[in-house]
């Protein structure tokens, strides 16, 4: 019997939505012991589905049809005290974001306790604490106990929330996107958590992820939903292996392949940048009394980069990689070293003397919610560069309405305001604003990181298109070694601030010569598996396929 | 125009409105409605309210009170705008350099707001007014230099939190100059508290106004609710209306300058604003 059985489950939206429904007709099932992925893209009701079965719905959305059975009770017939009993204790679930998830005032250990007592079973927590705490394979757990959320790192955060989930040996653990605010060897730790604590249990879990590496690695069956609706679940081989919907192939297909492309390499021209020895040390705290502590994020860094290659710095959070292409375009001013563009040495210059520089290194920024002024038109923000460099106003708007077709967004958009658009046409937006400059170098800090796959993969279409046109030269800062494999001519691999590793992409993918490189491609969701896209026609990303996945033309109001 | 239509949805903030241009209106019309001067005898002296032809009575000697609190009005209003409009400048100045440069500047200029911030606010300006003897000028200069402190704590607290957004960033890599960027890319973006903030410091310039009057401390030339409510108040128990009247007219317009400001506050939150839209 199915511990879990969702059985055409309907939920309405407000009036006035982009759809009537959040979710309609939604029917899956998870079976003790086994994992079900569902998988969609952001809007797809995927998490509202997980939190009907929690009993987490926001107010105001009704639920107007079907019945949610867990072990045969139907939970939308419960009353919210008897929700809560279950909730803790034989529902349990973990989020996406553990930075948020704990009580930063309250010691962990405490935390963990106070979800045994809840539910009456508080008695033998300093016991069962620290022994939670070693199933997720936390070091020291007596020591952990006793310490504050702040003083732990994502990852740990997430294995704190995970052994509170697991406090009261539930029956069904649902984890809503519990990696995807993970750096990938620590994404690929919690999967392989998740995947032995659910074996060893014998927990039924339901994952919601937008990843289908991540499906690769964890799913027993696997579940789709687009807009509402599931269109296609089956067991994980079979939908992985043989995709029958349309959109399931357009989603695979969008994943990065994370197998470097073959390409020519380039010739190499003429240097544009070089970077030499150069250090960014940053300090914290101390004041008058006492010393702060210092932090290098950035020593002893050099790269070079030639005319029209793309050079990709790779790496986990804090690696430094950001703090490098920041120091590049001097957000940020490294104490020591060189940065030589076109053998000019910018690290010393005033900033007046690195007003003409601007017009050649421009930078396309990570979040396309923040990286747009909200009170300037769409227009006005493209223009403004070229206008505080002297072009004329009206020959400054002009060239804005030509990039902006550049980038495929409609001219009309010019009058809009940033929260009009998605964050795909925003990130097209930021781009246009780079390239209004008609700069030689472009730095792209993680452009696509904060987008849905399949938007993710039309913009690095894009971005790829447009290099080549303009013969861009790129720095391109990811996380992601599936994107880096993608688009850059060489890697540079980053750890704790130093560069480990250089060299050609297919050369540092195929034969990585440092450990920490090799960690790192391990932790690739999904690197069993070859996407059955190889043997199908790649979806033209630009136009709107059978699929029904909106190419950026359509995207266009 | 989308703003307005977020605001009208407020219900107590169209009150409020509606009760602040009645009340300008009147200060406007003051000359019109009450021609002659408010400091003339009108009638005979503690004429109860509707005798006389006095709507609100007369005071003790024989002054028309309802004279006093429209030509009052224009004091009050005058006296909240301007001094609030002069604290909004130094303070949105100030806040902003210190956001927007930090370091050693933001110490220095927060140092300096502190000072200004342990001294309670009305015997500051109090001990300024009677340094620089009571006139309209130094009046409006002393509620001023008491009330620019919070508007700077709140527009250095916006700047450092919109100086490290990427689209400030961005514009630092465009190239614009640090001035561009304060006016165009963070200012307009740190608009809505300081609105907020100005609507609710002119019902408290008012109130510190009234306070000074009362305390004798008004301008001697101009008729003021402080004045009225002071020059009544040793007479309230044979007299009442004498400061009963001026009093409700500070309590209404208080009350609607602030009924505006938290309507203005709604208007302008971007997440409320996400729930009425459309």
């Amino acid at each position: 019997m199915s511990l879990l059985s969702v059985e055409n489950l309907t939920i309405g939206l407000p009036p006035g939505g982009d759809r009537p429904h959040a979710i309609e007709e939604v029917s899956l099932t998870v079976s003790p012991g086994e994992i079900l992925c569902v998988v969609g893209e952001s809007g797809s009701g995927k998490s509202m589905t997980a939190n009907a079965a929690m009993g987490l719905l926001p107010p105001g959305l009704p639920v107007k049809g079907g019945r949610i059975l867990f072990e045969g009770q139907d939970l939308l017939a419960k009353s919210p005290e008897e929700m809560r009993r279950l909730r803790g204790s034989r529902l349990a679930m973990i989020f996406q974001e553990p930075m948020t998830a704990l009580n930063p005032l309250m010691r962990v250990g405490d935390q963990i306790a106070e979800a045994l007592r809840v539910h009456g079973a508080g008695g033998d927590a300093a016991r069962r604490v620290p022994e939670l705490l070693a199933a997720v394979n936390l070091p020291d757990p007596t020591h952990l106990a006793r310490s504050y959320p702040f003083r732990l790192s994502g990852g740990q955060r997430q294995r704190v929330m995970i052994a509170m989930a697991l406090a009261l040996e539930p029956a069904l653990l649902i984890a809503d996107e519990p990696t995807t605010a993970l750096d990938v060897t620590t994404q690929m730790q919690i999967l392989r958590l998740i995947r032995e604590v659910q074996e060893r249990r014998g927990t039924g879990v339901m994952f919601i992820t937008h990843d289908f590496g991540v499906v690769a690695e964890i799913a027993d069956r696997v579940a789709v939903m687009q807009r509402g609706r599931i269109v296609e679940s089956g067991p994980a081989s079979e939908v992985l292996n043989a995709p029958k919907h349309e959109y399931t192939r357009a989603l695979i297909a969008a994943v990065p392949r994370g197998t470097p492309a073959s390409r020519e390499p380039v010739a190499p021209g003429a240097p544009i940048l070089a970077l030499k020895g150069v250090r960014k040390t940053y300090h914290r705290g101390g004041g008058w009394f006492g010393k702060g502590q210092s932090f290098q994020a950035v020593h002893d860094a050099d790269l070079v980069l030639h005319r029209g290659e793309t050079l990709g710095v790779v790496g986990e959070s804090g690696s430094g990689k950001s703090t490098l292409a920041r120091a590049v375009v001097r957000l940020v001013r490294p104490e020591e070293g060189e940065i030589l563009f076109h053998g000019t040495d910018l690290r010393p210059l005033s900033r007046e003397a690195w007003k003409p520089f601007r017009r050649q290194i421009q930078m396309v920024f990570q979040d396309p919610y923040a990286s747009l002024n909200p009170r300037r038109s769409v227009g006005d923000a493209i223009a403004e560069g070229p206008i505080t460099h002297g072009t004329p106003r009206e020959a400054a708007l002009e060239r804005a309405r030509e990039l902006l077709r550049l980038v495929q967004l409609d001219p009309g958009a010019m009058d809009r305001y940033p929260h009009e658009f998605s964050g795909g046409q925003r990130q097209r937006i930021g781009l246009a604003r780079a390239l209004a400059m008609e700069p030689e170098l472009l730095i792209a800090d993680e452009p696509v990181s904060a987008l849905d796959v399949s938007v993710q993969a039309q913009v690095l279409a894009l971005l790829a298109d447009i290099r080549k046109r303009l013969g861009l030269t790129m720095l391109f800062i990811t996380h992601d070694l599936r994107v880096a494999a993608e688009i850059c001519d060489r890697v540079a691999v980053m750890q704790k601030g130093a560069i480990v590793e250089q060299g050609p992409t297919a050369q540092v993918f195929n034969a990585p010569s440092h450990p920490y490189t090799r960690a790192l491609l391990d932790s690739i969701p999904g690197r069993g598996w070859t996407p059955p896209g190889e043997a199908l026609p790649p979806p033209d990303p630009l136009h709107r396929g059978a699929s029904g996945l909106p190419g950026p033309r359509d995207l266009i109001v | 125009m989308a703003l307005l239509r977020r605001f009208l949805r407020h219900p107590g903030a169209v009150v409020g409105a509606a009760v602040l241009l009645l009340v300008l209106a009147v200060a406007i019309l003051a000359p019109v409605l009450f021609p002659g001067s408010p400091w003339d005898m009108a009638g005979p002296p503690f004429a109860p309210p509707g005798e006389d032809g006095m709507l609100l009575g007369s005071d003790s000697l024989g002054r028309n009170v309802a004279a006093g609190i429209a030509y009052g009005a224009r004091v009050s209003l005058l006296v909240g705008a301007v001094s609030t409009a002069v604290a909004i400048l130094i303070g949105v100045a100030l806040g902003a350099l210190a956001g927007y440069l930090g370091g050693v500047v933001d110490d220095a200029v927060m140092r300096f707001t502190e000072f200004f911030q342990t001294i309670p606010s009305f015997v500051l300006a109090i001990l300024l007014v009677a340094i620089f003897t009571p006139s309209i000028t130094s009046i409006v200069a002393a509620i001023a230099i008491v009330s620019w402190p919070p508007v700077a704590r709140v527009v250095r607290a916006e700047f450092l939190s919109l100086r490290g957004r990427e689209f400030v960033q961005a514009a630092e890599v465009l190239g614009k100059r640090p001035m561009a960027i304060v006016l165009t890319d963070i200012l307009p973006n740190a608009l809505s508290p300081i609105i907020v903030l100005a609507s609710l410091n002119t019902a408290s310039a008012i109130l510190l106004e009234s306070s000074l009057s009362f305390l004798g401390l008004g301008d001697p030339n101009l008729m003021s609710w402080g004045f009225l409510i002071g020059s009544g108040r040793s007479v309230i128990r044979i007299a009442w209306w004498m400061s009963v009247f001026p009093g409700i007219a500070i309590f209404i317009t208080v009350l609607a300058l602030n009924l505006v400001g938290e309507g203005l506050s709604d208007a302008m939150n971007p997440r409320l604003r996400k729930r009425g839209a459309k």
